[in-house]
């Protein structure tokens, strides 16, 4: 067995409980260690990416336990495609947390981040549907701590909140994952895909109740419109470093909804028939509307990119909705931009909010304000879906892959006026944050003595955030090779029986 | 037997719900546990509902025997909503602990501005 497929799980679950054990007190070396760590993420991720991108399936048994009893990790494409964007949003944000102090403003940053990876990965990694679940569970616990780091009494009122509505979300997935097993008899989601294939026709209504509690809880995650409303709230007063690291968070609902659907509850199959196209795109068209419409109405820079997060979340699902390959293999490739262009402003947003208060309105000018205005135009112009970055290309894709749809005129028009109405609402907030402040008519009614001019960020902060800009640049000039590795990760995504006999062992 | 399981968790799953639609954090934290208690009842009820029989297969006789993976899920259900209501109540004990208010709901006014807290 190929034992580096475990590799992105363990690194981060042995290197957490070490920072809080023995680094306890040592914040220099809890640093070192934690980038240390997300560094040899990054290679682990890089080398099964590699392994990955010839195409074979590979499965690790834990325990040694043949597929359907004991639990396995699938590497395949789409889960080292997710691991290495998870082991390349970690670094910029590890990065910019040491150089603002962020991780030492509350205690055990770093072990909660490494935490969180452990759980990102291994839900990105499981090939059971129950390990997904704890996987799930493992992220979420690491968020709570990270949400409500820090502290500070909105914060901790957001956070309680968040745990609510993530504990009733983890609830629905347990009932969803019982009706599942209660009808299946099985947890393994190869397995799962070939109990279902074989259901008679008139047996199947209780199994489309675990579809669709299944699909709600990957909407909770994924913040589709009806269920996005803990979102804005638990963005906009988290830590903006760890809501920079929140939008890979998103995306493990997408993600899940990518998995499952393709492998086992399929359009063709008569349980399921209809649940993506009918029900999951009117709702992702609904997700964008309501996204961009927040990013207009935000009085604030971190509500503001939080619905950009949520708009950004419904281009990716009305993608994921199309389900046929060539949308599918666009919605990875926005995953990639979405995520990396998130993160970014967020930390743009984090910087702002240090320096000037998060409020869009005119106020006094800020230090650094040049540097950090182009990074937030970048920002803007990426996630806005502007050329010359890769939110162009990625919308392009997803319209492209649209043309032969049902309703195809909706979604185009949906996309095209929300990416106009996003221009508009970060173009308002860009000026009034950035300019505004600099004209002469505008006085500051004292406010300008009550906040602290803060110490000019390390260059290191400046170096994160260009790293996530250099991500962003790369995956523009490589969009060649990038659509090239996506479309074969769809393909295979929409070939299902190789994973079924990979897992299942009954190709040799 | 299986009218009494259905309505036990129904019932709580119910009540849950209505407690989680409170407004101030203690009832929401008690219809959470309610609804992780229904879930538990339920995940168990999954394997078929058998009485007095072992969770272990009988290779010399015949004799029934109870499917053992929902026990092994209620484990860790119970665990894992044992810590998660433990977070909860730490987070939510210092929420009312610092602004002097248990309401689960927020204000619009309600957002952290790094530059006022600071100063």
């Amino acid at each position: 067995m190929n034992h580096w497929i475990v590799a992105p799980i363990v690194l981060p679950a042995v290197l957490a409980p070490f920072i809080v054990m023995v680094l306890r007190y040592h914040l220099d070396l809890q640093r070192i260690f934690s980038v240390a760590g997300v560094i040899g993420l990054l290679g682990i991720a890089l080398t099964i990416t590699a392994q990955a991108s010839g195409g074979d399936i590979q499965v690790y048994e834990l325990g040694d336990w043949p597929a359907p009893f004991g639990i396995v990790l699938v590497l395949d494409r789409m889960s080292a495609m997710m691991v290495l964007l998870t082991a390349l949003l970690a670094l910029p944000i590890v990065l910019y947390a040491i150089a603002s102090g962020w991780d030492n403003r509350g205690k055990h940053f770093h072990a909660l981040f490494h935490f969180q990876l452990m759980g990102v990965c291994g839900a990105f990694l499981t090939g059971d549907a129950f390990n997904l679940f704890v996987f799930f569970e493992v992220l979420l616990i690491a968020s709570y701590g990270l949400m409500t780091h820090g502290g500070g009494s909105v914060r901790l009122k957001a956070g309680v909140q968040y745990v609510t509505y993530n504990l009733l979300g983890s609830t629905l997935f347990l009932f969803a994952l019982g009706t599942i097993y209660a009808v299946t008899g099985t947890l393994n989601m190869a397995d799962i895909a070939v109990r279902v294939a074989e259901l008679p026709a008139e047996d199947t209504a209780l199994l489309r109740v675990g579809a669709v509690l299944l699909l709600l809880v990957f909407c909770i995650k994924a913040a589709v419109l009806p269920l996005h409303f803990w979102l804005p709230a638990s963005y906009a007063n988290a830590p903006l470093p760890v809501a920079a690291l929140f939008a890979i968070m998103t995306k493990i609902g997408a993600y899940s909804i990518l998995r499952v659907y393709t492998l086992a509850f399929g359009p063709e199959v008569a349980a399921t028939e209809g649940l993506i196209g009918e029900w999951l795109q009117p709702a992702a068209l609904l997700t964008l509307a309501v996204g961009v419409v927040g990013i207009l109405g935000a009085q604030h820079i971190a509500r503001m990119v939080a619905f950009c997060a949520i708009a950004s979340m419904g281009t990716l699902l009305i993608a994921i909705s199309l389900f046929t390959p060539q949308a599918a293999a666009a919605a990875l490739y926005y995953i990639f931009h979405s995520t990396l262009a998130t993160a970014l402003m967020f930390l743009v947003a984090d910087m702002v909010m240090e320096r000037r208060g998060g409020s869009i309105a005119p106020k006094s000018p800020m230090p650094q304000s040049g540097l950090i205005s182009a990074l937030f135009f970048v920002g803007a112009v990426a996630l806005a879906g502007m050329p010359p970055l890769s939110g162009f290309i990625g919308k392009l894709l997803v319209l492209d892959a649209a043309r032969d749809a049902a309703d195809a005129r909706a979604i185009w028009a949906v996309v095209l006026i929300g990416s106009f109405i996003t221009i508009v609402g970060l173009a308002r907030a860009g000026s009034l944050i950035f300019w505004k402040s600099q004209s002469a008519e505008y006085a500051p009614e004292g406010d300008s003595e009550d906040v602290p001019t803060p110490e000019p960020l390390p260059g290191l902060a400046f170096t994160a955030i260009f790293g996530a800009v250099l991500g962003l640049v790369l995956l523009t000039l490589f969009a060649g090779p990038a659509l090239e590795y996506t479309r074969k990760t769809a393909e295979q995504l929409f070939a299902p029986e190789h994973y079924i006999a990979a897992v299942l062992g009954e190709e040799g | 037997m299986e009218a009494l399981v259905a309505s036990a968790v129904g019932v709580m799953t119910a009540a849950g719900i209505f407690l989680i639609l409170r407004r101030r954090t203690f009832p929401v934290i008690l219809g959470l546990s309610l609804i992780t208690y229904a879930v538990n009842v339920f995940l168990f009820a999954t394997g078929r509902l058998a009485l007095n029989a072992p969770p272990v297969l009988n290779k010399y006789a015949d004799v029934p025997y109870t499917d053992p993976l929902p026990q092994a899920l209620v484990l860790t259900a119970i665990v894992i909503s044992f810590g998660m209501t433990a977070v909860i109540v730490m987070i939510a004990l210092s929420a009312y602990l610092s602004s002097k208010d248990d309401h689960i709901d927020m204000t619009a006014q309600d957002c952290v501005d790094n530059a006022g807290e600071d100063a």
